[in-house]
């Protein structure tokens, strides 16, 4: 069911203020959302004041300089810091994105940075996935085919075949879109949410995979994947600029023919 | 948690640094989400204008039963239609009928396997936002027509 106000235990709190030093004259305040399961105290925002000047052009730039520089216990993902691991995902400025591809100069005023939406906090900007991971795995996000490989050579695809695929193979997993989608925060226990269904259709979508009918089958479900109201919350947030609402849709228009 | 049978609930509980257990946060959501962003917004409006159009509808049973029942009965639900707080009421109404109905031929077109990259998105947002105005304003220039003629 869905609960539009957040626990006792989850309301956020005014934080400190980290002063940028003095004779700085490009401050931009960095507003983060912190929470240290050590106090047992609520979450609060804690606010950054970082001289631009001395930072580097992206969001991931003022946290790594504020972890380095100004606060050591701020904790958060990050591995390439190019766009291509989706550890940085969170909600920046309102939406969610990676931390590593949006540029500071990009938002106005002071730059509001919380955790993916409606999700466990394990620490500060740290979410626990373990969720979303376990219905990765449910859509089962593998090769399966019956037919034996063919000998000393991989499975082949004719060019058209491959290009159904592009936009699909992209996702990184970083569930920005899912944790952008109002749909998956209500009912996020049984539906699978835009990620891991663009995975789904990454199988169903594939030339090679024979158990096409049986993936189906899978997705045939009032709450697995038709919680989907194309919102597009996720294809207007998704940081790879992929387009999740449109492989759900194709899903649909599967499940639509078979029926007819 | 109102729903104990929410799977999700079992990554609510956290360990801190000496092992003990704390239930974790809940990250927040509408309260930090851009929930006004063309895609979102255009959404919600879909579902209120849904329930509106609905709730609006008793209005014309109100005025179909009065029709029904006598000249005295319709003669009052006139009045009311006729009176400022009706005619507001009214079109209120009909703004939301377009509103839904236009908003309901987005989503057959979505259903039905097209325009779902963002430029299309936001490009058929805007029509359905400036069609519900154009449409709206157009049924009350007939209706005052045909109205006073």
């Amino acid at each position: 069911m869905a609960t539009f106000t957040l626990p006792k235990n989850s309301t956020v709190q005014p934080g400190q203020t980290y002063k940028a030093e003095a004779g700085a004259t490009n401050v931009r305040s960095f507003k983060i959302y912190r929470w240290d399961p050590d106090t047992g105290e609520n979450p609060r925002m804690d606010t950054y004041e970082i001289d631009l000047d001395k930072c580097g052009p992206m969001v991931l730039d003022a946290l790594i300089k504020i972890k380095n520089e100004v606060d050591t216990t701020l904790t958060f993902r990050r591995s390439c810091r190019e766009g291509i691991c989706g550890s940085c995902s969170m909600n920046i400025d309102g939406l969610n994105t990676l931390a590593c591809l949006k540029p500071i100069e990009d938002v106005q005023g002071e730059v509001r940075i919380n955790p993916l939406p409606h999700m466990p906090v394990v620490k500060d900007l740290v979410p626990d996935l373990s969720q979303i991971y376990a219905q990765l795995r449910s859509i089962e996000p593998w090769l399966k085919a019956d037919s034996p490989a063919p000998p000393d050579e991989e499975r082949r695809q004719s060019k058209e075949e491959r290009a159904k695929l592009d936009g699909l193979w992209e996702c990184i997993l970083c569930f920005c879109c899912s944790t952008a989608c109002p749909s998956y925060w209500w009912n996020g226990d049984r539906y699978l949410g835009p990620a891991v269904l663009l995975q789904a259709y990454r199988w169903i979508a594939d030339s090679r995979d024979e158990r096409q009918g049986e993936r189906l089958d899978q997705l045939q479900d009032p709450f697995r994947l038709y919680r989907c109201h194309t919102i597009m919350n996720c294809s207007r947030t998704c940081p790879k600029g992929l387009n999740p609402a449109q492989a759900i849709g194709e899903i649909k228009v599967l499940l639509a023919e078979r029926e007819s | 948690m109102a729903n104990s049978h929410d799977a999700r609930e079992a990554t609510m509980i956290g360990r801190r640094t000496d092992g003990t257990i704390i239930r974790r946060p809940l990250s927040p959501h509408l309260q930090v989400y851009d929930m006004m962003q063309m895609t979102s917004a255009l959404s919600i409006m879909h579902r209120i204008t849904g329930t509106a159009w609905s709730l609006g509808l008793i209005f014309l049973v109100w005025w179909l039963a009065a029709a029904a029942a006598g000249p005295d009965a319709y003669a009052s639900v006139q009045w009311f239609m006729g009176s400022f707080i009706g005619v507001i009421m009214l079109f209120g109404i009909t703004a939301v009928a377009w509103y839904h109905t236009l908003a309901g031929l987005r989503h057959l077109m979505w259903d039905a396997g097209y325009g779902y990259d963002i430029p299309t998105t936001y490009r058929t947002g805007w029509m359905v936002i400036i069609g519900t105005g154009v449409m709206t304003v157009l049924t009350w220039i007939v209706a005052i027509i045909a109205w006073a003629s």
